[in-house]
């Protein structure tokens, strides 16, 4: 079954990339210089408690052997301990992954809103100032990336007409009731529409400071389809039975032309997820990038590789799930 | 009447055109930047500091774009910026496509066990987050200039490499390349001779859009205080400081991001322009 075969393929590269990501971060980061023990103890401490916390870490064995114990660790759901805040690293980047999810997902939806928009527009003006308009609009958004995107927002949202608010998650004095982490869908859930206003004012601008480039890229290849798909013959038969443009390209070529440009999604989403890092940063937005800046701030060894491990297994699941779709989707892959 | 394809090419044209105009001006502040600049970029006076720009009531006369809050001048810092930006650019740029377009011509043809470990290798790569592992780098390398060469290299080189491997892959495979292999030339002889001039477009634009991001990353870095020293102008670092000060003094983050945004889009909207030129698919 050539499915199947695919499926596992594409299983075995992806235990692959993970392994190579972790060798790679696990060596990478003991060349840091700067010793973290010595960082987190108060200035009087001696050496002997330098000694002895470096021990208690496992930091003063070789290499292999600090590889070895970390990779059985995490054989067994065990991501060690961070320095900096002698927690389970596993409890603290769960804590913080549903906020980076949140964001993430929401600037997907306004992506794809935005630039289904744009791509609708264009082709229902088609050859005239507004498709010209859009391709304008299209071409800057695509140029500048979201850590511009998101300092111009600050500026417009957040100093010329303050309606969003700029930093942090959600209004600190604010009592929240919430058991999981992810607060605007439990928000929704528990109808506290308060709290939930006051969190999308917050997740508004970092959001859309993420979907711009990709909604720009959404547009654009949407409209190429789309317009390709009005001149097939399909469409011109919907047209002659004397449907109007809009219904024609909502109806008829919307549906044909979504493929393409969804398994491209797929990818750009990918991207988008590493732009957290930096957004997350830039709003002061309580998620998983701007714990991993700290973490590498404060040489929190075992944080930074937790962190760079989710994200990569974030990545390769979202592309392990793309590929798999495609595949579903694509008759032409299913039965070759 | 214009018809629609004219006007795009028209328009495509004053793009390329404005694009290089702003990027040669900025060439020229950077190279003349210690004539250019009206004031010394470093200077501090706690009695000028938050001065406005010029037309805002309470400016002083030579500070045109006002000063940040220790006093020094937002022009000047600007115009000594633009060297460590233009500088991250070329190098960072250059050698990022050098090693990028090489792994990635040598994996499209010469394919077998070459092809596989290093699409294995942009497989790992593209499991990174790029800024996170950014500044990682900049924290095992150690801040300065050259450490955010390495480390822009080190990131991107599989952007090179992907699209080049592709491209290589698929001019391999036509009959002008088996011609050549049949009249005796060698695989490396192809490689360069046949293969690489009709990927050289390609690496081209890649090469300008690079560029861009080359200063984007920078910019990225001096935000998050991993750059160069801090006392250093960078526009990075000013946006950097400009986002703290933003509801006393706009003026210390707008100039330096309007600088960067012109700087990013001029080297993207070149590359497309270049694209356009350069495909005759597009074209």
């Amino acid at each position: 079954m050539p499915f199947l075969r695919i499926l596992v393929l594409r299983l075995l590269t992806t235990v692959l990339t993970l392994a190579g990501v972790a060798v790679i971060v696990f060596f990478v980061i003991r060349v840091v210089p700067g010793n973290p023990i010595a960082m987190m103890l108060p200035p009087g401490a001696t050496e002997e408690d330098v000694a002895r916390l470096t021990a208690l870490y496992g930091l003063d064995k070789p290499l292999l052997t600090q590889f070895g114990i970390w990779v059985a660790g995490v054989m067994q759901g065990d991501f060690g301990t961070s320095i900096t805040t002698r927690q389970p690293v596993l409890d603290l980047v769960l804590g913080r992954l549903p906020a980076t999810l949140e964001l993430s997902i929401m600037a997907l939806v306004m992506a794809m809103i935005l630039g289904g928009a744009a791509a609708l527009t264009g082709t229902r003006y088609r050859g005239g100032r507004t498709e010209g308009a859009i391709d304008v609009a299209n071409g800057m958004a695509l140029s500048v990336p979201d850590f511009l995107w998101g300092l111009v927002l600050i500026l417009v949202f957040g100093v010329l007409v303050p309606v969003f608010h700029i930093s942090g998650r959600v209004t600190p004095s604010l009592e929240l009731p919430f058991t999981t982490d992810f607060y605007l869908f439990e928000s929704l859930v528990r109808l506290r529409l308060d709290l939930w206003a006051d969190i999308v004012s917050h997740m508004f601008m970092p959001a859309l400071a993420l979907a711009i480039p990709l909604a720009a890229i959404i547009g654009q290849l949407l409209k190429q389809s789309l317009k390709e798909t009005m001149n097939l013959d399909y469409v011109t038969l919907a047209r002659t039975k004397g449907y109007g443009e809009s219904r024609v390209i909502l109806r008829e070529a919307l549906r044909n032309a979504a493929l393409p440009t969804l398994t491209l999604v797929g990818v750009q989403f990918t991207f988008l997820i590493g732009g957290t890092v930096i957004i997350e940063r830039l709003f002061s937005y309580e998620g998983l990038g701007n714990m991993a800046i700290d973490a590498v701030i404060n040489r929190d060894l075992p944080l930074i590789q937790g962190i760079v491990i989710l994200f990569a297994a974030i990545f390769t699941a979202v592309n392990l799930v793309v590929d798999l779709l495609y595949a579903v989707l694509n008759p032409r892959l299913r039965h070759a | 009447m214009l018809d629609g394809r004219s006007m795009v090419r028209r328009r495509a044209g004053a793009r390329l055109w404005l694009s290089a105009l702003w990027l040669g001006l900025l060439c020229l502040a950077a190279l003349l930047a210690p004539w250019v600049a009206p004031k010394d970029p470093l200077a501090q006076d706690l009695f000028l500091g938050r001065l406005p720009p010029f037309w805002v009531q309470g400016a002083e006369p030579g500070y045109w774009l006002g000063t940040d809050s220790l006093g020094r001048d937002v022009l000047s810092r600007i115009v000594h910026g633009a060297r460590v930006a233009l500088m991250v650019a070329l190098v960072a740029g250059t050698v990022t496509c050098l090693v990028g377009a090489t792994l990635g011509l040598l994996a499209g043809f010469l394919r077998g066990w070459v092809d596989m470990v290093i699409s294995r290798l942009i497989d790992i790569w593209m499991a990174f987050p790029p800024v996170l592992f950014s500044i990682l780098l900049i924290a095992v390398l150690g801040p300065g200039l050259w450490s955010i060469i390495i480390a822009i290299v080190v990131i991107d080189w599989t952007r090179f490499a992907r699209v080049v491997r592709a491209e290589a892959m698929a001019q391999g495979a036509m009959d002008y390349v088996a011609s050549a292999r049949v009249a005796g030339r060698g695989r490396i002889g192809t490689m360069l001779r046949e293969i690489l001039p009709n990927v050289l477009p390609t690496i081209v634009v890649l090469l300008t859009l690079e560029m861009g991001i080359a200063v984007i990353v920078e910019a990225i870095l001096s935000f998050v205080n991993l750059s160069i020293s801090t006392d250093d102008p960078t526009w990075g670092g000013m946006i950097s400081e400009g986002r703290t000060s933003i509801h006393q003094a706009w003026w210390v983050l707008v100039f330096p991001l309007v600088t960067l945004f012109l700087t990013v889009l001029s080297f993207s909207q070149l590359g497309e322009g270049l694209k356009d030129r350069f495909d005759p698919v597009l074209r």
